[in-house]
Parts: C-alpha cells; structure tokens; sequence
C-alpha cells in the first residue's frame, strides 16, 4: 500500500503542531552562539574595505598588545593551515575556471568583506577592539562591478586566469539543426526581453555562528555551525584542513533559517577548527549584521535576455535565453551551477516543441560570491518565462490567463517527456490556475479594472499571475553526475525501534526551521503503526547520523522523507519474519496494520509491534539466522526530480501619484503533491510568498561603482515586516508524484519561485494602459514613478 | 554590535549633569533614552569616551499645561506623548507623529529631547515642533534660555546646543482646534521618512514642516505664504520644497524628493483644510 | 549603581595583569530574581542576559535596533535589549522569554504561538512573543491591521508574518 492511496485515520495529511516548538517558544533551544564553551577564544575577523586591492603591508602589533587578545594572524601566516583551498563542487564545464579560495587573503583582496586577519582574545569584546588596531595598506586597483562590463576583459580580477569569465555553459535542444533560429523567423509574434534579477541579501534570521572545540590529545575536533549542511560540510573541512574525515565531527544545533546562505563551507568554519586545532582551545566566532552582509553569499544577481517565438495563436514554437551570471569574487560551494538549476525551466509549464536554446556565462565580479538562496535558479528562471508570457500577451493584445491556457502542458500529458529529456511526474496546470482565478476574482477584477484604470486615475488596479514548475527533489544521483555536480543527490535514514517499541528515526536531512520533527515522525508513525509522541527524530549530528546530504532545494521531504519510508519497510519486513516466527505462519500470510501482524483471515492470530521489538532485543527466540535488533538503515536515491507546481495571482493598486503599491489580495495556489502536514506546508508557502515578494518590490544589495556595499544593515537592507506586507490566501490542489511511494515533491521554494513575476506582473498590468511595459525589481515607490514619467514622456 | 569601551556616569540632575559635561568636555555625551545614540555606537560611528546618563533625572519627565502651550520635559518619552491625553487635546499632529517614532520598542525608550537635540532631519519630531512653532528650554552652567525651534537646527545632525548644554524643556503652542495633517512616506514601517510632512491649517495661519528634505528639518514658509494670500492649497503645495534642499540616497533622489513633498504637503493640507 | 557610589576596577578573569577594566555594579530584577553583577559601562542588556546570566533565549539579529529579535520587558514594556545600556536597566525589572511559563505552562501567548504556527525557525520567535504580549497589554483586542503595524519593529524571514498575525490575534481572543 503506498500513502498516497485514502486511507482512514491516516495522520498523514493532518495538522499537526510541531513538537519543535515549545524548546523555540521558552528560549530552551540552543543556536550555535548559545553554547557555553568554558575558555573559548573568540574570533575576530579584519575585512577588505576595498572591492578589489593588493595587500601592501599589515602592521598588527598593536592588535596583538592590546588587552586579551592571544594571536594574530595574516592570510600569509596562515597559508600553511590549508591543505587545499576552499571547495566549489560543482565545476559545471570541464574547462570551468575557478580562482584558488582560501579563508583569508593571503596578497590581494576581492571584495568588500573578504577576510584579512583573524584576532584571537579571550573575549569577543577584546577580540572585536583589536580590529580597530590592525594597520594595512592596500593598493587599491578598480573595481569590477557590473557583470556585463566584466566580461570585457577590461580588468581582469584574477590574473592568473586570464579572464574574468568563469564558464560558459549551454544546452542547445533542437529537432533539426537551426530550428530555433527558423521558429523565430517564421513567428507571427515574438518578444524579446531583458530582465535584472538583483543582488539579494539572504538575511536569515540568526547571522552565522561557529564554535570548533578541539580534543587536543584525542585528535578529534567538533565544529558547530550554524549551517545547512553539517554532513557535506564534514567531509569538506576534513579534505580542507587536511584531517582525516573520521575525527571530524560536525553539529549544527538549532539553526535559525539559512535559505540557502547556509549551505556552503565557509572562511569562518574553516578558521575556527584551524586555530581551535593550532591552539588546543575551543574557538568561536559569531557574524554580526553588517558582517553578515558582506561575508556571507549573495543570492540572484543574474542578467536574463530571454526571447519567445510563438505562432499566430499564441502557442510557443522556441525559446531562446541568455544569461550573464555574477558569481562575484569566488566560486562557492555551488555558485556555478546555480543559473544551470534554472536552466531546464525556461521553458515554464508549457508544451514547446524541440526548440530550445539556452546559454550562460558565468562572471566574476569583485562583489560577495553568490551561491544558493531559496530557489537558487528556479525562481529566475520562472521570472522569466512568465514575464516574457505577459509581455507576449501584450504583444499580441489577449489575456495573459488565455494565452498560458493555450500553452500549458495538459494533464493528459503527464508523465511528461521535456524538450530536454527530463520527465515532469505530474500536473494539471489548467486546474491550478483556475483554482488561483476563481479565488483572485479574476474576472471581476478584469471587470473593476475597466472602471477603475481611466486616463487620470489616481489608484490603479492591476493582477498579474505566474504559474510556475518547480524542479526539486534534488536528486537522481545520476542526473547530477552528467551536470558534473561532486556529489549525489540520495538521502538516508535509519529507523531504530527500540526495546519498549519507542521509535528513533535518525535522518539526513538537516532541518533549520522546516518541522522535519514533526513531519519525520509522522511518516514513520503512519507507516508502523506506533504513536507519534513515541518517535523521537534525530538529526544534525554527524555522530548520530552520520550519511547524509543534508537540506536545501525543497529535497528533504521528496528525497529525505522517502529514505525514511524505504527504512520503515525494511524494519517492517524484518518484524514480519519475527512475527511470521511467533505465529508459526508463513510470512506471506501475515498482515499488518495499526502496528499489529496478524494472519489472513484470523485475526485473533496476532502480534503487535512491542512484542516483536523486544524479542529482537532479547534475540531468545529469533528465526535461524536473523540478527537480533529491529533497526534499517536505507538509502533512497530518487530515480526522477520532483515536480511541484502552482499558480500564483496577486491583486494590487499602484498610486500613480508616488509610485506606492498596495497589495489587496494574494493567492497561492501550490500543489506539491501529498502533503504530510498542511499546517508547515501552508507555512512554507507564506514565507517563501513573502520572501519573493520582498525580492519584487524590497530588497536589493546595492553597490557603488566602487563595489562598496550600501546595503550592510537592516536599516538599509529592506527585509520587509508584518507592517509591510499582506496577508496570504492560500489553496492547494494535490496531484501526487508517482514516481515515490509517499506521493510527494517538496514545498520549500515554491512560494518564492512563483511570487516575485507575480507581483511584477500585476504591477506592469495596472500601468500597461498608461504605456509601462516594463518593471525593474524592487519595484520602489521611486522606480514605479520614474517607470510611469518616462512612459509619460514617451507618448 | 559591542561600542566601544567608554566610562559612565550617571547625573541625578540637569545641574548635575552639565557640570559633568563641562568637567569632561568634547569626549562626553549625553545619553537620554539612547535610541539614537546607541546604534550608532555599536557600529562604532559614535564613540564618546563618556557616556552622562541623563535618563534617570525624573523631574525632566513630565507633560503640563504651560497656558498657551503645553510644556513637554526632554525626557518625556514619545510613547508618554502619543498617549497623553492633554497633548492629544491640545496638540493633536505631535500626539499623533509621536506614534510614528522608531517602532512601539523604540517609543518605550526614545525620548522627545533625546530626538530632538539630536538634530536629525530625518526624524518626525524636529519638523513636527517647527511646524508647530514650538520653543526649546536649553539649560547651562549660566543657566536656561530659549532657542525657537526655527533657530534650532544648524545642520546635519548639528543643533544650536553648546556642548555644554542640554534641552529641558520643549514647549508647543496649543493648536486651538486648527486642523492637521501628518503624511510619513516611508517604504517599511519602521523607517525613518523618505519624506514626511506635519501641517496644521486655522483660519489666518498654517505651518508646514518637512522631514528628510534638506541637512536640517525644513519649514516650508512659501507654502503659508502662500495659502495666507489666499492660493489653493493645491497650488500653494506646488511650493512645498521651495526651502528644501534635499539629497539623493538610497531611497530616493533629490528629484522624487521634490515631486514627493509636494503631494504629500497637499495631502496633508487637504487633511488640514477637511 | 548609584553615580556617587565608589567605582571599583577589577581585573578579568584569564587577562594579564595590565588589562584593568572599568566596571559598574548593577542590579537588575530578571525573571524574578534580583541579579547583582559588575559590568563594563558599555555593556548592552541584551549582553549581560545572554553572557552573564546565560539567559540565551534573548536572540541578537542585527546591529542597528531594526529586528527586534532581542526584544524583552523591562519595566513591564517591550524594549530592544540591544539598544540598552545593562547599567540603564540598573534597578529595573526584565522579563525574559525564559520567564513566561509558569509551572511548566506556557504562557497563553507562547500556546498561541505554537497553535498557529507562528514560528518556523525560531530564531526571531522570542522575540516576537514579547513583542506581541506588550502589543497587547496596550492594546487587547486589536485589528489585523493593529497587530502588523504594532510588530512592525520585528522582522522574520520565515513565516512571512501570517501565521504570527493569526497568533497573536488568537491570543487576544484567550
């Protein structure tokens, strides 16, 4: 039986409070900066001022006498630590270039922020007035802001590459050589469009925090990190540092949001075990705000043309997308292949013929390294395609519903074979809009609008839409080998039912805000049988558990919570031979249900769950040959991406006075297939929401020309509050993958990848018919204005 | 995050208190609420090696009836002057752009002298007591005077305080029922203004006071003038940034500044003219 | 600390002999314990519950008074423990997340919390509940309108503030 079939008293698909919550709520739960760590030094940490400089002199011997501090360290002290530079895993061209990175700057420094001497004191205040002490003279060279410039070659950043081009990557799918270039010769209606996504600032809440405590005569050494990725990072530190990987430990505590600013191997993790392991005391450092800005990567920043060929109904014959990549200084852990997760998506939620030519270049910049934030490529991609459909429905003056509706791939369809040769599970795209069109009011907001949008209004009305897939579940091991990614996309679980039948699921998965607690334990709960609150989940530990890849790209539940299915149904398999043993019945007669074994047929016959944990345990009377224990371990490499998907419509008013936006309503119509618990889904759907809201009409890492961030604080970086943003009306329509047996596909990004093309959408519509065709993001009340003055001028 | 260091003193009196300023002298600081001084310090832009905490001299809280004016001590708290009733009676637009200080945390803390003797144009109180044509009661060691909040601000973050000095009291005329109007354009809530505007319209006169519009808050004189000689208030709002001299940031230009102070003066008048 | 009381310097514990530190006495009432500590002058609130009392519940999530993430009581008002002086607090009275449930029940706010799912990641989540508590000791029975704004000094990047509103709505409603 798999879950995704009805079945009755099912916890699976009930809202159920998370058991994460009362440690979070009473100020019991521990982050990384919570942890008392008797003699710590603190780490300190002097950064560039300068985008992009050689390093002429440091003078420290002030810092080192200033009161408690221990050492300090230049980059060129250091060098000797390191016995590799710090990882990027995904080199996705061959000839990829890739600058050697290592935690501090050892001649020359690259951005703003970049790390140049590390102080060690014995308080953080000590270590943090010692900064202020530290002399260097830089020769400062110019800086390279502009991604586009970059690739002029003007000013080379890292000289010993020659280029300040890091990759060029394309993917080029046609049915006959040329026939991109033919469809958009021959098309009735083409667009053609430039989109920026800007710089954003992850600004998880909880900054970066590390404590690496060392056992100096063991040779062991613990990190805690405020991280995504405890297990990868494992394996990273310990190539990096050169330790052997099995006395390394990493524990990420209680994590407060990473969006994917958490998933890398970052300078600081790597200083703290370093100088933890050099001085035989634990180290710790912590990332104040404007720190956090600067030293911790950026999201988006991409450069999008992308061109639409379609027919003279509107139905799409090629797509044809170039994209200029800034990957800033340095190659993170996964900063090239960011734009290549958008890369497949393009092409949206709609039915297009083998004509698909896709391109991007990867440029460094003298900016902060971006990397993954929540959605990492999918969102742009998204963007993208549903601004350009806007823009084609313009252009050929029908609505933006009815041309998506002629496009879309229908339901019938599915499983649906891509232009690229992937396969998209399942869907009904038709429904989810309709659904998104029946809650928005859209009609009678079409009606309102030819009211309300008269030349002179002061208020008008727009609504824009995006319906988007998200390609998640990352993911099919083999899939991620032939896009040359370093690592697999399987996760692992194991299932321990202990000797009184309580449960420990220990998972990969490393949750930092997502409820995997709660979410784990009712997977396992449904599939043995066995009370939640008896199912304790354990994870982030590489003691405790110690496979793993970890979460991001909405992969836990898809990927993770599958593994822990796949286990639940070896431990199952395995009691059923204890069970079959006691009843002195074959195994295939046995079923089970509610936690019980009981024969076909009499079910007076029976044994529960309990007693079978602890005949394993006492192994008296086990079958010849078993072994005793009732525990799993299993592995779950998905054979396919997930594929969840949805339609998002946003209502606003523009005051054409000042350019402010009012949000009236917001719906999300998401289906992410089975859902095991609406209450975290629909809360993971708020926040990303408001996350690609932000992006749209908020927020935006601002440089000068000079690379000098403007944006380091809260103050100044526009993470918008309850004040500033609307309520949600969410909706969902449930179409489960078949390609798992839970029926699942993840929840994590969705929200973020659907909202900010439809918040720009809906702007543009409310100011189409005063000649605004497009909409820079964010859209502030002073782009919005200047976009209808020069739409004024224009006329 | 952590200021630096720096030693403290606390004054149990205003006398006290600049007589520990005048022992220390350019190093020391006054330290009200801290609202403003505190940020600035833990990104180490402010680093006073004295701190003279003025926040516990509790005659200096307090909100009176002065007769033509209501008279505010320096460290009334802008949440104690959002809610008092006498100023929401008699001074309405101050009651009403207290509550648009900071956020409520910071309205807890803040203090209405504290604000003000810092000086910025960005903040609603400075404006909102020049529109209001208020008085400041600034004590030294030779004791008080009087400074009209139009002679006050100097400049970006510079007031006409010796450093000797501190504010004590400010006095806002009553309104006498003249109408108002308060517009605060901000992106976040939480912000400071892009722009913002205090007006108040009677019979025969008006004052109008922009935020964020120049180095210091900026009286808007050509617009009474204006409205005095009998324009429109949509007309007199066209000469809303005729004093200001606003910068470009983040946020927005000079040029959307401009064209902002204008809807927003108009809208706040319409408010006042309602 | 009274300002004509004697100032006394004291060396920290591990530094050399030459570091001689300046420090105060405070006395502040935290969670109803009355706590008497020497501090650095300089010393934030939010430092000396954290570092000195080891109350870690208080969260630090920016350094420019904008998150609210540090937010606690003291005097029986939402403040920002970040933007306090621990020698300002001296003789006040601080309510600290750790010091809402009684007897192993959390207090009506903290359930609200958890019933609607007003948290994710729990980082702003302390926070936010005292935030919320003082929004409605001012106001108990509020709008949704009057809730985001009253929050407005309070930034989550989780939840996108639906379920807090929801939450604390709830909580006026107990």
């Amino acid at each position: 039986m798999t879950m995704t079939e009805n079945r009755q008293n099912s916890v699976i698909g009930t809202r159920q409070l998370r058991r994460e919550d009362p440690a979070l709520l009473t100020g019991e739960a521990k982050f990384t900066n919570d942890l008392n760590l008797p003699g710590a030094l603190h780490l300190s940490i002097l950064r560039s001022p300068h985008a992009h400089a050689k390093i002429v002199s440091i003078d420290t011997a002030a810092a080192k006498a200033s009161p408690g501090v221990v050492a300090v360290y230049t980059g060129a002290e250091l060098q000797s630590q390191w016995a590799g530079p710090m990882p990027c895993a995904w080199p996705v061209t061959p000839d990829m270039k890739n600058p050697p990175h290592f935690p501090l700057a050892a001649s020359k420094v690259c951005y703003v922020g970049d790390g140049v001497v590390a102080v060690l004191a014995t308080s953080e205040s000590a270590s943090r007035d010692a900064l202020d002490l530290i002399d260097v003279e830089y020769k400062v060279l110019k800086a390279v802001v502009d991604v586009e410039e970059a690739l002029s070659d003007a000013n080379i950043i890292h000289e010993d590459l020659g280029t300040n081009k890091s990759y060029t990557w394309n993917l080029k799918i046609e049915a006959t050589e040329g026939c991109v270039e033919d469809a958009f010769q021959k098309a009735a209606f083409k667009v053609s469009e430039r989109y920026v996504q800007q710089r954003l600032l992850p600004m998880a809440m909880e900054p970066r925090a590390v404590a690496a405590v060392p056992q100096p005569f063991g040779g062991d050494i613990t990190l805690y990190s405020s991280t995504q990725i405890p297990h990868i990072l494992k394996v990273m530190a310990a190539l990096t540092l050169g330790i052997p990987e099995h006395q390394v430990r990493v524990v990420a505590p209680s994590v407060g949001g990473g969006f994917g600013s958490k998933l890398d191997v970052y300078a600081e993790e790597l200083l703290c075990m370093a100088l933890a392991r050099k001085h035989s005391l634990p180290v710790r450092w912590v990332e104040e705000r404007s720190e956090n800005s600067m030293a911790t990567i950026h999201g988006r920043g991409q450069v999008q043309y992308v061109e639409l060929a379609a027919d003279k109904s509107g139905k799409l014959t090629a797509v044809r997308v170039r994209i200029k990549a800034d990957m800033g200084a340095y190659l993170q852990l996964v900063t090239p292949g960011v734009p290549i997760l958008g890369a497949f998506l393009y092409a949206g939620v709609y039915d297009i013929p083998l004509a698909y030519d896709f391109s991007c270049d990867g440029i460094f910049t003298t900016l902060t390294p971006t990397d993954a934030y929540r959605g990492a490529g999918r969102p742009e991609a998204t963007y993208a395609i549903e601004s350009a459909m806007d823009a084609l429905a313009r252009a050929m003056k029908i609505d933006p519903l009815e041309l998506r509706k002629r496009n879309f791939i229908q339901k019938e369809q599915f499983p649906y074979t891509a232009f690229s040769g992937l396969t998209y599970d399942s869907g009904d795209h038709l429904q989810a809009a309709e659904k998104a069109a029946g809650l928005a009011d859209y009609a009678g907001i079409r009606a309102q609008q030819a009211k309300q949008n008269v030349p002179g209004a002061k208020k008008r009305l727009g609504i824009g839409m995006s319906s988007y897939f998200e390609m998640c579940g990352l993911a099919p091991s083999r899939v991620l080998a032939s896009l040359n990614y370093g690592a697999g996309g399987w996760e692992a679980a194991t299932v321990r039912v202990l000797p009184t039948c309580k449960v420990q699921v220990v998972t990969g998965t490393s949750p930092h805000g997502q409820g995997h607690e709660t979410s784990w334990a009712m997977i396992a709960s449904e599939k043995l049988g066995i009370p939640q609150e008896d199912i304790d989940v354990l994870h982030s530990d590489t003691a405790i558990s110690p496979l793993g890849l970890d979460t991001y790209g909405s992969r836990s539940l898809p990927v993770g919570g599958v593994a822990i299915a796949g286990a639940c149904d070896k431990v199952i398999d395995k009691a059923r031979l204890i069970a079959a043993h006691q009843l002195e019945c074959s195994a295939d007669d046995l079923e089970f249900a509610g936690g019980v074994f009981s024969v076909k047929g009499s079910p007076d016959r029976a044994v529960p769950m309990a007693a079978i944990a602890f005949a394993a345990f006492t192994a008296h009377n086990l079958p010849d040959g078993l072994e005793p224990n009732l525990e799993a371990q299993y592995t779950y490499d998905p054979p396919n991406f997930s594929w969840p998907f949805g339609t998002h419509m946003c209502v606003l008013e523009v005051d054409t006075e000042t350019g402010q936006i009012e949000i009236l309503k917001y719906v999300a119509v998401d289906d992410c297939g089975v859902q095991i618990n609406p209450l975290i889904v629909e809360g993971q759907v708020h926040g990303g929401v408001i996350q690609g809201l932000a992006q749209a009409l908020f927020e935006e890492a601002v440089y000068d020309t000079d690379g000098n961030l403007k944006t380091t604080t809260l103050a100044e970086y526009l993470v918008p509050a309850a004040s500033d943003v609307p309520s949600i009306t969410t909706a969902h329509t449930v179409t489960p993958s078949p390609t798992n047996q839970l029926g699942v596909k993840g929840i994590g990004e969705a929200g973020t990848i659907g909202a900010a093309s439809t918040v720009i959408n809906a702007v543009v519509d409310a100011l189409s018919g005063i000649g605004v065709t497009s909409m820079p993001m964010p859209a502030s009340p002073q782009t919005v204005w200047r976009a209808i003055q020069s739409a004024a001028q224009a006329k | 995050m952590i200021p630096a260091a720096f030693d403290y003193k606390r004054a149990s009196s205003a006398a006290e208190a600049i007589s520990l300023v005048g022992q220390y002298g350019d190093e020391a600081k006054f330290l009200a609420g801290g609202h403003s001084l505190i940020p600035l310090m833990k990104l180490r832009l402010a680093q006073p090696a004295m701190l003279i905490d003025i926040g516990r001299i509790k005659d200096l809280s307090y909100i009176k009836d002065g007769g033509d004016f209501i008279a505010i001590g320096a460290l009334t708290r802008h949440m104690d002057v959002e809610k008092s009733a006498l100023v929401l009676k008699e001074v309405p637009l101050l009651a009403h752009a207290a509550g648009y200080v900071g956020d409520a945390q910071v309205r807890h803390r803040g203090t209405i002298g504290g604000s003000l003797a810092h000086a910025d144009s960005a903040s609603d109180l400075p404006a909102t007591t020049l529109a209001l044509g208020a008085t400041y009661v600034a004590q030294g060691p030779k004791g008080e005077r009087l400074i009209a909040a139009a002679d006050f601000y100097k400049g970006f973050l510079e007031s006409a305080l010796q450093p000797d000095e501190m504010l004590t009291e400010i006095r806002v005329p009553k309104m006498n029922g003249a109408k108002w109007g308060f517009e605060k354009f901000n992106r976040r809530a939480q912000d400071w203004a892009i722009v913002g505007v205090a007006a108040w319209r009677s019979k025969d006169a008006s004052g109008v006071a922009l935020v964020n519009m120049g180095s210091t808050p900026i009286l808007a004189t050509s617009v009474s003038a204006a409205l005095k000689s009998g324009a429109s208030v949509a007309d007199a709002a066209q000469l809303a940034a005729a004093e200001a001299e606003p910068q470009d940031d983040l946020n927005a230009s000079s040029e959307y500044r401009v064209h902002l102070a204008k809807v927003l003066v108009r809208r706040a008048l319409e408010k006042a003219s309602a | 600390m009274r300002h004509d009381e004697p100032r006394h310097d004291i060396r920290a514990q591990g530094e050399s002999e030459s570091y001689i530190m300046v420090h105060i006495k405070v006395s502040i009432t935290v969670n109803g314990t009355q706590q008497e500590k020497d501090v650095e002058p300089r010393t934030l609130l939010v430092h000396f519950l954290r570092d000195q009392l080891q109350l870690t519940g208080t969260n630090i999530g920016c350094d420019t008074s904008s998150c609210g993430a540090c937010t606690i009581h003291l005097d029986g008002e939402a403040v920002k423990s970040c933007t306090v002086l621990a020698a300002q607090a001296d003789g006040g009275t601080v309510t600290t997340i750790e010091g809402l449930s009684k007897d192993g029940v959390m207090h009506p706010m903290q359930q609200a919390f958890m019933e609607n799912h007003g948290l994710q990641c729990g980082y702003c989540t302390p926070g936010m509940v005292m935030a919320s508590i003082g929004l409605l000791n001012e106001n108990p029975n509020p709008t949704e309108e009057e809730v985001r704004l009253g929050l407005e000094g309070n930034l989550c990047r989780c939840t996108g503030y639906h379920n807090i509103v929801k939450s604390v709505l709830a909580a006026a409603k107990k």
